[in-house]
């Protein structure tokens, strides 16, 4: 019973998410775009959606650190690497080069996929199609 | 530096990141996970038993976002799409490739490491922020696309 309540919450914690990116407009390509162009007409609008979350997010995560498992049971799978390491920076930055030239990074795609956009379905399968060199060619990488 | 007011949302914006943080608290706190969706999509793509099912209820439940939300909140949602079809290739490549490589995307640092105050993640969004920036000014003031 408790495996299918940690189904269903995923779901709506999906949900929960996708709603949020739709409401802050970060689900459009566009207005992402004009948060990153510093010289152009710009758009802090992401800002406001980072305070907002981080807000939420540090006492969230303060209440996680006091709990040994997880609500629906097993261990808690939390990061403790703190290594500055390069493929964290080259990585990092290979990202956000592709962030920047269509304004999508993988929740808001998938959201404009949801919504039905025909490039935005392109986007996933090329995002996965990354995602799965990454994992062919460069698996050493994380220890 | 110039802000453009007309498309400047700071209400709407910060509310629907209350919304990203409370879901990624719930998250973190029920599943012992980060809602970093980088992390969890790519999962799929090396699928191991019991692993399935809840990458895939997770991404139906943003997929499925769209279409509940203009059905229970009359809410709409507002996608643009200006690149063409070929930037879309390259940058959804370069954003897979990119997130896997460097352990997060915008939702796995930005908003769950920045949040757990990892030193990691911020280097991490100090990063793609920069190129984000260098690309969208190469792309806009020196190429004038």
């Amino acid at each position: 019973m408790r495996r299918h309540f940690n189904f269903y919450s995923q779901y709506l914690i999906g949900v929960l998410f996708g709603v949020g990116l739709i409401i802050s407009g970060m689900s459009n390509p566009q207005k992402i775009l004009n948060f990153l162009d510093l010289a152009g007409n710009w758009d802090p609008s992401l800002i406001f959606v980072m305070g907002g979350a981080i807000l939420v997010g540090l006492a969230g995560f303060y209440l996680v650190s006091k709990r040994s498992e997880a609500f629906f049971g097993g261990a808690l799978h939390i990061p403790t690497r703190r290594d500055i390491s390069k493929p964290l920076i080259i990585g990092s930055l290979i990202f956000g080069a592709g962030w920047g030239i269509a304004g999508f990074c993988p929740g808001p795609a998938i959201v404009a996929l949801g919504a039905g956009h025909l490039k935005a379905l392109v986007f996933v399968l090329a995002m996965l199609a990354g995602m799965a060199i990454c994992n062919r060619f460069f698996t050493g990488h994380k220890k | 530096m110039q802000i453009d007011w007309l498309a400047f949302t700071p209400g709407p914006a910060f509310f629907g990141g209350i919304l990203l943080g409370l879901a990624a608290a719930l998250y973190a706190i029920l599943h012992g996970r980060i809602l970093g969706i980088s992390g969890i999509v790519s999962g799929l793509l090396s699928p191991k038993e019991g692993d399935v099912n809840w990458r895939l209820s997770l991404a139906l439940g943003i997929l499925s976002a769209p279409l509940l939300s203009s059905l229970f909140f009359d809410l709409h949602t507002t996608t643009v799409i200006d690149a063409d079809w070929i930037s879309i290739i390259v940058a959804g490549l370069l954003v897979g490739f990119g997130a896997n490589y460097g352990s997060g995307c915008t939702s796995g640092h930005g908003v769950c490491g920045l949040s757990r105050l990892s030193p990691r993640s911020l280097v991490a969004t100090v990063s793609f922020m920069t190129a984000g920036f260098l690309i969208v000014f190469v792309i806009r003031h020196v190429l004038g696309l």
